[in-house]
């Protein structure tokens, strides 16, 4: 499964702070074991809301509101989307982030597919996946 | 914290780091069994103790130092059973001592030692389902019931195969390293092939309880970035890292609703996955750039990635499909591939340029009871006009394939064939 891993703005991250060498250093760290696990798939940071907008629908209107946005609490600073076998694998991973000073983390499932595995039976199979398949058998 | 969730935090944990702590284990016990009983050890121990005193702030660390103390003990055993069975007055010290040389291996950098212990579940004197079994164990951090169920064998089974797998690899006294020189090639190839079979036998499930089968794409997919990690300067490692996922990325799509199987060209592409395609493209242009000269798995990885970048159906680059089977061919010869090319050159070039070249596999010995021949032949005689010889090589195809769901397939289009022929 995946899962979103966001991460929360704070003061600094809305101010436009960079992180302390020390904090690049741990997160580099972490995120370069979260590579070697083969856990990670996407990562990004996001510029505070000061450079980002917001639109609301509303029929055929579009009303847009530029940033900053004050409920810091709300907004995002950036995301990590992880490959992991359960829910309980992500939680672990987490725990061993270089978090401290009250930041808040959110981690949500992301909806997938592969539950599908009730439909993947015998019979599915496409013609030309399976010449591939052989191919890169014999190929090997 | 309630038991069963102290319980389930700690396998998770134990899955996380099992790995890590076989792979360094190993590198002093010498024995990948006998690293896998210490790390049982391990976990038994934080069964014990971390309900009552809680979860470590490091529990890999923690883990790992329990697995260090019952290797030294059985160290310690063995040492004072070899002192009473010795002569007195022969010197030990003057032997490598093993457990200095464990609380150095401990202490290293564990990265080297987990690609030892790739290289050694892969080893070719093992016999391919047990390469397969052995790298799920000890690199998936599976347990042997889920091997068991993803490889459709009851668990007992798959338990006596894990078994004499690691008897294999002690009675054949496999070095615990990662071979070097002109065998690295040929061991890497070994590795390669382990996780592609596995991501196989999750991407073209052939029977069976089904659910685990994606977890199988995901699992190899996993084991292949593990590889990228630990391996980074070998081309071929980020060419199966980007063929696995990019043809990950089409798993949604290729069912539709009614279950049926969903053809590549017939595939609604919005469903494809656009994170793995990118994730493989990227993993394809290292690839690239180690590699002047692609290996099989980066070539077919480029050839995922040529309908991974068509943006429509139509918008696919058959030329470069054929010279890439072309390229394939000439590096692997096999009419499977060949059969492959003529299917390009003859959405490139008409199916007459195709049908000659399928023509011309008519005798590979390899291709005699491969129903697909005489199903491309039907299909490229059909678009000819030549509808009465397509109608008899769908028959002749259909008799070919024990599938039924292919077979009414087949014997569909040759009715439809039979038709058109009037």
């Amino acid at each position: 499964m995946r899962v979103m891993v966001l991460v929360k703005a704070n003061k600094d991250s809305e101010a436009g702070v960079m992180p302390s060498e020390d904090m690049l250093t741990k997160m580099g760290a972490y995120n370069e074991e979260l590579v070697k696990a083969g856990v990670m798939l996407a990562m990004d940071g996001l510029h505070p809301s000061a450079k980002g907008l917001r639109m609301r629908f509303s029929g055929t209107e579009r009303m847009i509101t530029d940033g900053p946005f004050t409920e810091t609490k709300e907004l995002l600073a950036g995301f990590w989307i992880w490959q992991v076998r359960s829910f309980d694998e992500a939680i672990e991973w987490l725990k061993r982030g270089p978090f401290d000073g009250g930041t808040e983390i959110e981690l949500r499932p992301v909806f997938e597919m592969e539950d599908f595995g009730e439909v993947l039976t015998p019979e599915l199979r496409e013609q030309e996946e399976r010449v591939r398949a052989e191919a890169a058998k014999l190929a090997s | 914290m309630s038991a069963s969730d102290i319980h389930r935090t700690i396998e998770t944990v134990f899955r996380i780091e099992a790995p890590k702590l076989i792979a360094g284990l190993a590198r002093v016990t010498r024995d990948v069994g006998r690293a896998e009983e210490l790390a049982q050890d391990a976990l038994v121990a934080a069964l014990q103790q971390w309900p009552g005193e809680g979860v470590p702030r490091n529990p890999g660390a923690w883990l790992m130092q329990a697995a260090k103390h019952r290797a030294l003990d059985g160290l310690r055993r063995d040492k004072m059973l070899k002192r009473k069975h010795e002569e007195i007055g022969r010197d030990l010290d003057e032997e490598v001592d093993p457990i200095a040389e464990l609380e150095e291996a401990l202490d290293d950098e564990v990265g080297d030692d987990l690609l030892r212990l790739i290289f050694t579940a892969c080893h070719p004197v093992l016999a391919i389902e047990a390469r397969l079994a052995l790298t799920l164990r000890l690199i998936g951090g599976l347990t042997t019931e889920e091997i068991g169920r993803a490889f459709l064998v009851p668990e007992p089974t798959m338990a006596q195969r894990l078994v004499r797998a690691k008897k294999a690899l002690a009675e054949a006294k496999v070095p615990y390293e990662v071979p070097h020189g002109p065998e690295l090639a040929e061991r890497l190839g070994s590795v390669l092939e382990v996780v592609y079979l596995i991501f196989n036998e999750g991407y073209s499930a052939t029977a069976g309880e089904d659910w685990v089968r994606p977890g199988l794409c995901q699992e190899a997919m996993r084991l292949g970035r593990i590889l990228a990690g630990l391996a980074p300067q070998e081309p071929e490692v980020h060419g199966l890292v980007a063929l696995m996922e990019l043809q990950a990325s089409r798993l949604r799509a290729r069912i539709g609703q009614d279950g049926q199987p969903v053809l590549l060209l017939d595939q609604n592409r919005a469903l494809w996955d656009r994170l793995l395609i990118n994730h493989g493209l990227k993993a394809l242009d290292t690839a690239r750039r180690l590699a002047p000269a692609p290996g099989p798995y980066v070539l077919q990885a480029e050839l995922a990635a040529c309908h991974a970048r068509a943006r429509k159906a139509e918008e696919t680059d058959w030329a470069r499909i054929a010279a890439l089977y072309g390229a394939l061919g000439a590096l692997t010869p096999s009419p499977v591939i060949e059969l492959n090319r003529a299917v390009a050159v003859a959405m490139a070039e008409g199916p007459a340029a195709g049908l000659a070249l399928v023509d011309a596999l008519a005798t590979a010995p390899a291709l005699k009871s491969y129903h697909l021949l005489p199903s491309v032949r039907a299909d490229l005689l059909g678009k000819l006009g030549r509808h009465g010889e397509a109608q008899a090589e769908f028959m002749r195809a259909a008799g070919m394939t024990r599938n039924r769901r292919e077979q009414d397939l087949l014997l569909a289009r040759a009715e439809k064939a039979g038709k058109a022929a009037g």
